[in-house]
């Protein structure tokens, strides 16, 4: 698994597939074929788009560890800034086709509507999560504040469940919803369990290996830093 | 299902109809499921024969009626009504039918009528959406007797020359063009004549966002969106921005009058 996963191919393909979404709604929106409210697709098919990246690039973390999978470590930052991508693409949608761009309009919205302002706060956390994803940005920062930084990956999520929960409240369909809440609540509960499972630190410094292992992580500049 | 034209102030908007496609296949009908593609995908399941309507309460004539003998009970007018959805979303809508004036007048309701209740078939074996606990079902709506009387207040049987898809409210619906679309019960099974205002179903789910009267009001907004503007589907393009939304959807100049002196943000 992990030699088909490092193929050479297997990254440009990740970028295409992650792109595919787009390309099918932007092609949708020209062709005329997103249905009797064309807007409201783009809106929904969008948000839906930055949880299935948020689950896939939390995932990749557990499924590295518990499966050996390592290779997937290179793909991580990649799902995460179409997370962002598909974020931004989702509130230029609202801000253009529900808003038409009106400045005072978005503002006034989001102040009023709860959901608006929760889906809105996803979205700038996410900000310097994306504007630190290079690698000397890791140097910069240091692999410490870079990763502590990063961890706020799990703010945004958490906001874009709450976003969503909101929005599906309306109608009690919850069907989709607990899908992605309950996929969140594994790679969590999987990321809490290792962690309470870990030993303590006193313990740790007396394994010089694992120390060593760390090290290169942290000096090296690597763009995928150590599981959050 | 022919429709001859109508002599009723309103009763025929300028504005362009919506495409037959789009009215049919973009619907909230709660009980074929609450996506709003739902409803043309499995309200197939809907026996709209035979079908009766029972009237009940204060009124000197109660009966049941058939289908059939309740269309026949004046002609059917076609009326081409702007549809304002509390979603904000609108469309423009060919219906055929007559005004429910026609039927309240023949069972004769008494002092005591001051308000009408409708009420929506629920049958668990042919609405697979009733399972969700989103409203108390059966559906009900409500009216004040003035506004039920008014005669743009529409019973409808057809749509686009045609009888109504299931998904539109076969075999029988109101329509009020200046409220909001859910105060336009579908697949009506009982109509009742109240003394009292009766309960509503989304009044019930919800009651600081959805009031018993539910006028189009752009100066009232719902408590999560603004009402001011709206989406008029297939023809305000994807790039289009958003066009005003009318006070009475447009119908003010035939039924302001109904609710001269009232504080319509209280009475929302």
């Amino acid at each position: 698994m992990n030699k088909l996963l490092s193929h050479a191919a297997a990254r440009p393909l990740l970028f295409v597939l992650m792109l595919l979404p787009a390309a099918q709604l932007v092609w949708g929106a020209f062709a005329n074929t997103l249905g009797p409210n064309p807007a409201e697709a783009l809106i929904r098919g969008s948000g839906d788009w930055v949880l299935r990246s948020l689950v896939l690039a939390l995932a990749v973390t557990p499924l590295r560890e518990a499966l050996g999978w390592t290779a997937l470590a290179r793909w991580r930052r990649m799902l995460g800034l179409f997370a962002f991508f598909y974020g931004v693409l989702h509130f230029l949608c609202y801000a253009w086709l529900d808003m038409g761009f009106a400045a005072d309009d978005i503002v006034r919205d989001i102040a009023k509507r709860p959901f608006i302002l929760v889906g809105t706060a996803a979205l700038l956390v996410m900000v310097p999560l994306a504007a630190t994803s290079f690698n000397a940005a890791i140097r910069m920062l240091g692999a410490a504040r870079w990763k502590a930084l990063h961890r706020g990956v799990f703010v945004a999520v958490g906001l874009a469940l709450l976003h969503f929960f909101w929005m599906r409240a309306a109608k009690q369909n919850f069907g989709e919803w607990s899908v992605y809440a309950g996929l969140v609540a594994l790679l969590l509960g999987w990321r809490l369990w290792r962690w309470r499972a870990r030993p303590a630190p006193g313990v740790q410094a007396s394994h010089p290996a694992r120390q060593r292992a760390a090290a290169p992580r942290a000096q090296g500049g690597r763009a995928v830093g150590p599981p959050p | 299902l022919p429709g001859g034209k109508s002599a009723v102030a309103g009763a025929v908007t300028m504005d362009k109809p919506t495409a037959r496609q789009d009215a049919t296949s973009y619907n909230n009908f709660y009980e074929f499921g609450t996506d709003k593609a739902d409803p043309a995908r499995t309200a197939g399941t809907l026996k709209t024969r035979p079908w009766t309507v029972a009237i009940e309460g204060a009124v000197k004539k109660p009966r049941t009626i058939g289908l059939d003998d309740l269309m026949k009970l004046a002609p059917m007018e076609e009326r081409i009504y702007r549809l304002r959805c509390v979603e904000g979303w609108s469309m423009v809508i060919p219906w055929v039918g007559f005004s429910l004036a026609e039927l309240i007048r023949q069972v004769e309701p008494t002092g005591n009528a001051k308000y009408v209740e409708f009420i929506t078939l629920a049958d668990k074996a042919q609405m697979p959406g009733l399972r969700s606990g989103v409203l108390d079902w059966p559906y009900a709506e409500g009216l004040r007797m003035d506004e039920a009387m008014h005669p743009l207040t529409l019973l409808a049987f057809g749509m686009y020359g045609e009888v109504l898809p299931n998904q539109n409210g076969a075999p029988v619906r109101l329509v009020v063009p200046w409220k909001y679309g859910f105060k336009s019960a579908k697949s009506l099974v009982k109509i009742r004549f109240t003394e009292q205002q009766p309960g509503t179903s989304w009044n019930k789910a919800a009651q600081q966002e959805y009031g018993f009267y539910s006028n189009v009001n752009p100066k009232v907004d719902h408590p999560r969106w603004s009402q001011a503007t709206e989406r008029r589907i297939g023809e305000d393009g994807i790039f289009a921005k958003k066009r005003p939304t009318l006070m009475f959807n447009g119908y003010e100049a035939q039924v302001g009058q109904l609710y001269a002196g009232m504080d319509l943000a209280k009475f929302y």
